[in-house]
C-alpha cells in the first residue's frame, strides 16, 4: 500500500497534468455524497442539541448548546462522520469498479496501451477525494449546526441571537481548521485503501465483493485510529 | 524478433509453464494451439510483459523484457496490440472511445481525425453505427470484434490474438481470418494467435506450435503439423476423444 501511495503521488507530478478526469471524479464524489451527508449532518446536529439540552438544563446552561454543537461538529463529528460516509459511498464503489476492471482484464488492457493504471485510475480519485472532503466537511459542519440551531429555537425556545452569539464566541478558526486538516488525511486514506483493494482484488465476483467490503472496513478503522492521533497532534 | 528461452511459471503451486522455448520471426504468423487451461493465455501475457516469469528469458525487439523497469516496459508494450480472450473492453467508455483509446491517449490527432480511424477500423471488423453504445449492450462476438478493432488502432508491430474467432459465427470468423492475413501481408505485422479453431489455424498460420503440459511439443508449418507422427498432436488436431491426452485424464481419475 505504501508503494501505491508513492506511485499515486509521483504521478501527480508527472506531465501532462490532466484536469478533466479529476473534475469528473470530484463531481462523482460531491453528487453521490451530498444527499446522504445532509441527512446525516442534520440529524446528528439535532440529536446533539437534544442530548446537550437535557444534560445542561440541570445546571441552567442550556444556552451553551450552540458552543457544544459548534465545537464537536467542526472538530470531530463533521470530519469523521463525513469521511465514514464517503468511505461507504465512494470508497466502496471505487474498490468495486477498479476490482471488476482487474478481474475482466481491463487493467491489463490499459497497460498494453501504454497507460499506467495508477495514473489513469488512482491519481484522479486521490486528488478528487483529498480536495472534496474538506468542502464536504464544511458543508456537513454547517448543516449540523443548522439542525441543532433550529431544534434549539423551535423546541427549546432559546433566543436566536444568544445561540448564535454563544456559537461564534467559542468557535475559533483553529477548531474549524483542525477539522479540515483531518478531512484531507481521511480523503487520502479512503483513496489509497479503495484503490489498493481494487487493484489487488481476487478473481471473480467473489473477489470483487471481498475487495469492496474490505475497503470500507479498513478505511473506516483507519479513519478512527488516525483521528485519535490527529486530535492529539493538532491544536 | 521474439525469443523465449526456458520459460517457467507457476501460480501458487500450479506449475503452468515448464520450460517454453519459442522463436518468432519478424513478419510471420505463429499460431499456438493446445488444450483449454494449458497456459496459452499465460504465455501471451508473458510475451507482452503483463506477467513476470519465475524463471527464463523473453527477448522482444532486442530487449530483455523480464528485466525492464516499468517505464521502459510501457514503451515496448505500446508497440504491441493485444486482443484479450475476454475482449477486456473498458466498460465505462463508449465503443468509439474504446477503439480510439490509444489515439486519445498518445496522439495529437483531433477528435474528427480519431473518429475517422475509429469508423474505418470498426468497418474492417464488420461493425457499423455502434460508436456511441457502451460495451455492456453488445453481444460476446461483437465485443471480440470491437476489441480487435481497438487492438489494430495502435498501428502495432506485433499483434497478439487470444482466440480471435471463438464465439463468432463461421462467416464472421472467415472475415476475421482474412483480416489477420491482411494485417500481415499489407502492414507487415508479426502475429501470434492462440486458437482452438483448427480451420482458422491452418488458414492464417505460417507456423503452428502445440503447447502441452507446459512445453512446446511440436512446431511446424500447417502442412507439417497435418502430417505429424506425434500421437498427442494428432489427437488434438483431429479432435479424437481417445489418444494420449485422454488416457492421461483417465490415469488421473
Ligand atoms: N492470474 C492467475 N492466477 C492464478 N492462476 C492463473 C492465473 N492465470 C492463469 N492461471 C492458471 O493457469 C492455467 C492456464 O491458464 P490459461 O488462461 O493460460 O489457459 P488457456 O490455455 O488460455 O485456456 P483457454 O483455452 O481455456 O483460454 C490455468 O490452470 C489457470 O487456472
Ligand atoms: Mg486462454
Amino acid at each position: 500500500m505504501s508503494i501505491l501511495t508513492k506511485d499515486i503521488v509521483a504521478q501527480i507530478f508527472t506531465r501532462p497534468f490532466r484536469i478533466r478526469p479529476i473534475l469528473h471524479q470530484m463531481v462523482v464524489v460531491g453528487l453521490n455524497t451530498l444527499p446522504i451527508a445532509s441527512i446525516m449532518a442534520i440529524f446528528t446536529g439535532m440529536v446533539l442539541a437534544v442530548q446537550t439540552y437535557y444534560q445542561f438544563r440541570q445546571f441552567d446552561l442550556e444556552t451553551y448548546i450552540g458552543t457544544v454543537v459548534g465545537l464537536s461538529m467542526t472538530r470531530e463529528l463533521g470530519p469523521v462522520l463525513t469521511a465514514i460516509i464517503v468511505a461507504g459511498r465512494i470508497g466502496s464503489s471505487t474498490a468495486a469498479e477498479i476490482g471488476s476492471m482487474k478481474v475482466t482484464e481491463q487493467i491489463d488492457a490499459l497497460r498494453t496501451f501504454g497507460v499506467n493504471p495508477v495514473r489513469y485510475l488512482a491519481t484522479p480519485r486521490f486528488i478528487a477525494l483529498v480536495t472534496m472532503l474538506p468542502f464536504l466537511t464544511i458543508y456537513t459542519d454547517f448543516i449540523g449546526i443548522l439542525g441543532a440551531y433550529s431544534i434549539s429555537i423551535i423546541k427549546f425556545h432559546i433566543r436566536s441571537s444568544l445561540y448564535i452569539d454563544k456559537t461564534i464566541h467559542f468557535l475559533d478558526p483553529p477548531d474549524v481548521l483542525s477539522g479540515l486538516i483531518k478531512a484531507i488525511f481521511f480523503g487520502a486514506i479512503i483513496a489509497i485503501v479503495s484503490c489498493h483493494k481494487g487493484l489487488t482484488s481476487g478473481e471473480g465476483a467473489q473477489g470483487v465483493g471481498r475487495a469492496t467490503t474490505n475497503s470500507v472496513v479498513l478505511s473506516s478503522i483507519l479513519i478512527l485510529i488516525i483521528d485519535y492521533f490527529l486530535t492529539i497532534i493538532l491544536p | 524478433m521474439i525469443q523465449i528461452n526456458n520459460l517457467w511459471k507457476s501460480f501458487d503451486g500450479n506449475q503452468v509453464l515448464r520450460g517454453i522455448n519459442l522463436n518468432i520471426i519478424q513478419g510471420e504468423t505463429m499460431v499456438i494451439i493446445g488444450q483449454s487451461g494449458c497456459g496459452k493465455s499465460v504465455l501471451l501475457k508473458h510475451i507482452i510483459g503483463l506477467l513476470k516469469p519465475d524463471h527464463g528469458s523473453i527477448n522482444v525487439f532486442n530487449e530483455e523484457i523480464t528485466k525492464l523497469s516499468d517505464k521502459n516496459l510501457y514503451k515496448i508494450q505500446k508497440r504491441f496490440g493485444m486482443l484479450f480472450q475476454s475482449a477486456a473492453l473498458f466498460d465505462s467508455l463508449t465503443i468509439a472511445e474504446n477503439v480510439g483509446f490509444f489515439l486519445y491517449e498518445h496522439s495529437d490527432l483531433n477528435n474528427d481525425e480519431i473518429m475517422k480511424i475509429v469508423n474505418k477500423n470498426l468497418h474492417m471488423v464488420g461493425l457499423h453505427n455502434i460508436e456511441s453504445l457502451y460495451p455492456a449492450s453488445l453481444s460476446g462476438g461483437m465485443k471480440k470484434r470491437v476489441a480487435l478493432a481497438r487492438a489494430i488502432s495502435t498501428n502495432p508491430d506485433v499483434i497478439l490474438y487470444d482466440e480471435p474467432t471463438t464465439g463468432i459465427d463461421p462467416i464472421m470468423a472467415a472475415i476475421i481470418n482474412n483480416l489477420i492475413i491482411r494485417m500481415q501481408k499489407e502492414l507487415k505485422v508479426t502475429s501470434i494467435a492462440v486458437t482452438h479453431d483448427m480451420t482458422s489455424a491452418y488458414k492464417i498460420a505460417d507456423r503452428i506450435a502445440m503447447l502441452y503440459q507446459g512445453k512446446i511439443i511440436e512446431i511446424g508449418t500447417p502442412e507439417e503439423i497435418k502430417q505429424t507422427q506425434n500421437e498427442t498432436v494428432k489427437q488434438f488436431i483431429l479432435g479424437n476423444a481417445e489418444g494420449p491426452i485422454y488416457s492421461k485424464f483417465e490415469d488421473n481419475i
